[in-house]
């Protein structure tokens, strides 16, 4: 890719998220003003109408959650974003986009909590809530950019696993990556992949909007207005999309969820590694937090110590097997993050005691620092 | 059933799941009737619904059906709406659904004018979950959670979505079905937010503990209690007092949120081009 003065533009990271949403396609958004996610809903009330889509601001957030699901219904590619409290509205609305398969993006750019907060004040607190915030049993695709081009890129794809797995997908940005800002570099059409849902073959007769018909175990999915009138609930259903109490079909829909997800690990998950191969400490880190520890593995280094980095891209599902290797060679794991230590429990949980986890959480509105990490990697070593 | 009607319904997943005696079939045949009137194309045609007795109705309904979640029918609606104006939508509520939990999206579905038709069938009461009292009780009512009578007032919900801003407003019984069918009918023409609240039934929960009689004693209710906003004229304040007006209430023709939606598109569209 040739890169011009035309397609390199100094953005914030919620503009690039806008932007990103145009490239992948987006038709609708429905939102509800928080701070600080708002830019994401000013950019794109500006540009929907230009490329011919849709821009509604709801009543409240759990409108513009209900909309958005709505809005994938016909065939659209929809999007909302918000902010910890808002995110809490969603959850229910959450679930049944997860229960009744419709794709969409969620951002949440994630800021101090709990309950209202601090409404400008940088956090990651929300990640278990992203992981188990709606009732019931579903997995869930969460992805973290660490910079203002990756808010860019991972809305893009955060919109082609939304089409590829049917399934709503999570954004989850903190308030430093939404605000920050730097070089992007906007793709060409074509530079990056764009993924639409499969839809049923044409003069499928006997569609079946909830029936897998290949190995992703994730059924074509067709518009409202395309001719199958389907039925779509939030209650758990057969493959016709009518709801049914029986135990057996009840679970063989619970289990398909979780299925279709783990069938695609390879797809969805994306990692990072620096200077792991040698090294006895590993920072695993995501968000903003990772490029403090990107200065942090450079100075102990310089220092002469032998430390790496693995950055979560994909929080959800977690990369576990990524994990456990750099584990098995590292003497400690340190996982620094704007919380009490939400990922550091599952990375514990994954390393099983093949190695010391160490976390450093900050729960005061600050990013956690290259030093709070050096100082920590002082005592580790 | 009527032969030509029986296209509108899944025939195999009858019968429904209401209760003996409830109003709710026969509203959803006048709605039937109304879709028939106006020949609107099933393929093209979205019901989409949230949770309640009422709300179970799309799913015997052979159309693009959507089943939400509580009290936000509008808003998933209003998604569909938007997305695909070419689709016609319309939602099918309760008064606990639509009231209640869902009031904010009802006026402010009415304050837009986005082209849906809303049908709420009022039948004064939460039904499934077992005879709880709702927004639409009347005051005085009992209810398993007003067991000394209903401390709450009701809302006049037509005269709210009204003052909402909705451009058809109308109410009608199932014991009328034809007008029932003729009002529901007008909200589909209506190019806007049309609104029909459809007094219903509910003899289990409502009737028995209101000591209303039989299912057939609460249509004649009905029937006793509901004149026409003309008939209405004709009568005194005293008159009118404990009477329940039907008919269309209000109807004005005002811009229509995707036509307005579109304007701005064309303008930015034409303005790069």
């Amino acid at each position: 890719m040739t890169v011009t003065n035309i397609n390199a533009k100094l953005m914030q990271g919620n503009q690039a998220c806008a932007e990103g949403a145009i490239y992948a396609g987006i038709n609708f958004y429905a939102g509800y003003p928080i701070t600080p996610s708002t830019e994401i809903a000013e950019v794109l009330s500006e540009r929907l109408p230009q490329v011919g889509g849709k821009f509604i601001q709801m009543e409240d957030e759990i409108a513009s959650m209900a909309a958005v699901i709505g809005a994938s219904l016909t065939g659209a590619k929809t999007m909302t974003a918000t902010s910890g409290p808002g995110f809490s509205l969603k959850q229910e609305n959450l679930g049944y986009g997860m229960v009744a398969e419709t794709p969409c993006v969620v951002v949440n750019v994630q800021r101090l909590g709990p309950s209202t907060g601090g409404p400008t004040a940088p956090a990651q607190g929300d990640m278990m809530q992203a992981r188990w915030g709606t009732h019931g049993d579903h997995p869930v695709i969460a992805l973290c950019p660490s910079s203002v081009q990756e808010c860019f890129n991972l809305t893009v794809k955060a919109f082609n696993l939304a089409e590829a797995y049917r399934t709503p997908v999570l954004l989850m940005m903190d308030e430093v990556i939404g605000h920050m800002r730097e070089r992007v570099v906007i793709p060409e059409p074509g530079d990056l992949e764009v993924v639409d849902r499969t839809k049923p073959e044409p003069g499928t007769q006997d569609y079946l909007p909830y029936q897998p018909v290949d190995s992703t175990l994730v059924p074509p999915m067709a518009s409202f207005g395309d001719g199958y009138r389907y039925h779509v609930t939030g209650l758990l259903h057969d493959e016709t999309g009518f709801p049914s109490n029986n135990a057996d079909v009840m679970g063989a829909l619970v289990e398909r969820l979780h299925q279709k997800i783990e069938r695609g690990l390879e797809k969805i998950i994306m990692v990072e590694e620096v200077n792991t191969e040698d090294a006895d400490v590993v920072i695993v880190a995501y968000g903003a937090v990772a490029r403090s520890a990107q200065k942090a593995m450079k100075l102990a280094r310089e220092q002469g110590q032998k430390v790496g980095m693995l950055r979560l891209i994909t929080v959800w599902p977690f990369p576990e097997e990524a994990v456990i290797k750099v584990a098995e060679k590292a003497k400690a794991l340190i996982v620094p993050e704007m919380n009490r230590g939400q990922i550091k429990e599952v990375v514990q949980a994954a390393v099983a005691g093949k190695a010391e986890v160490h976390g450093i959480g900050n729960s005061n509105g600050d990013i956690v620092t290259p030093w709070q990490m050096l100082d920590k990697i002082g005592e580790v070593l | 059933m009527l032969p030509q009607l029986e296209k509108y319904f899944r025939t195999e997943r009858l019968p429904h799941i209401w209760c003996p005696g409830c109003a709710n079939g026969i509203i959803v045949k006048s709605l039937v009737e109304a879709i028939d009137k106006a020949g609107l194309d099933q393929d093209k045609t979205v019901i989409v619904s949230g949770i309640g007795c009422s709300s179970r109705a799309p799913g015997y309904l052979n159309f693009n059906t959507l089943h939400t979640v509580h009290g936000r029918a509008i808003a998933f609606a209003t998604g569909v709406k938007v997305a695909n104006p070419e689709l016609n939508v319309i939602v099918v509520t309760g008064d606990g659904d639509g009231t209640s939990i869902g009031g904010n999206h009802l006026i402010h579905g009415a304050r837009r004018n986005l082209d849906l038709t809303v049908v709420l069938f009022n039948n004064n009461i939460y039904g499934m979950t077992g005879g709880q009292y709702s927004p639409m009780s009347p005051h005085g009512a009992k209810a398993t959670t007003s067991p000394y009578g209903n401390v709450e007032r009701p809302f006049d919900i037509c005269n709210l979505v009204t003052a909402s801003g909705a451009s058809y407003v109308a109410r009608g019984n199932s014991y009328n079905t034809g007008q029932l069918t003729n009002l529901i009918y007008k909200g589909l023409q209506n190019k806007g937010f049309s609104f029909v609240e459809a007094l219903s039934t509910c003899p289990v929960y409502f009737g028995r503990k209101n000591k209303m009689g039989k299912a057939p004693d609460m249509l004649k209710w009905q029937k006793d209690v509901c004149i026409t906003k003309e008939a209405a004229s004709r009568m005194t304040a005293e008159e009118r007092a404990e009477k329940i007006i039907t008919g269309v209430l209000h109807h004005e023709e005002m811009p229509e949120y995707t036509e307005l939606y579109q304007k701005v598109i064309d303008k930015c569209q034409g303005g790069r081009a």
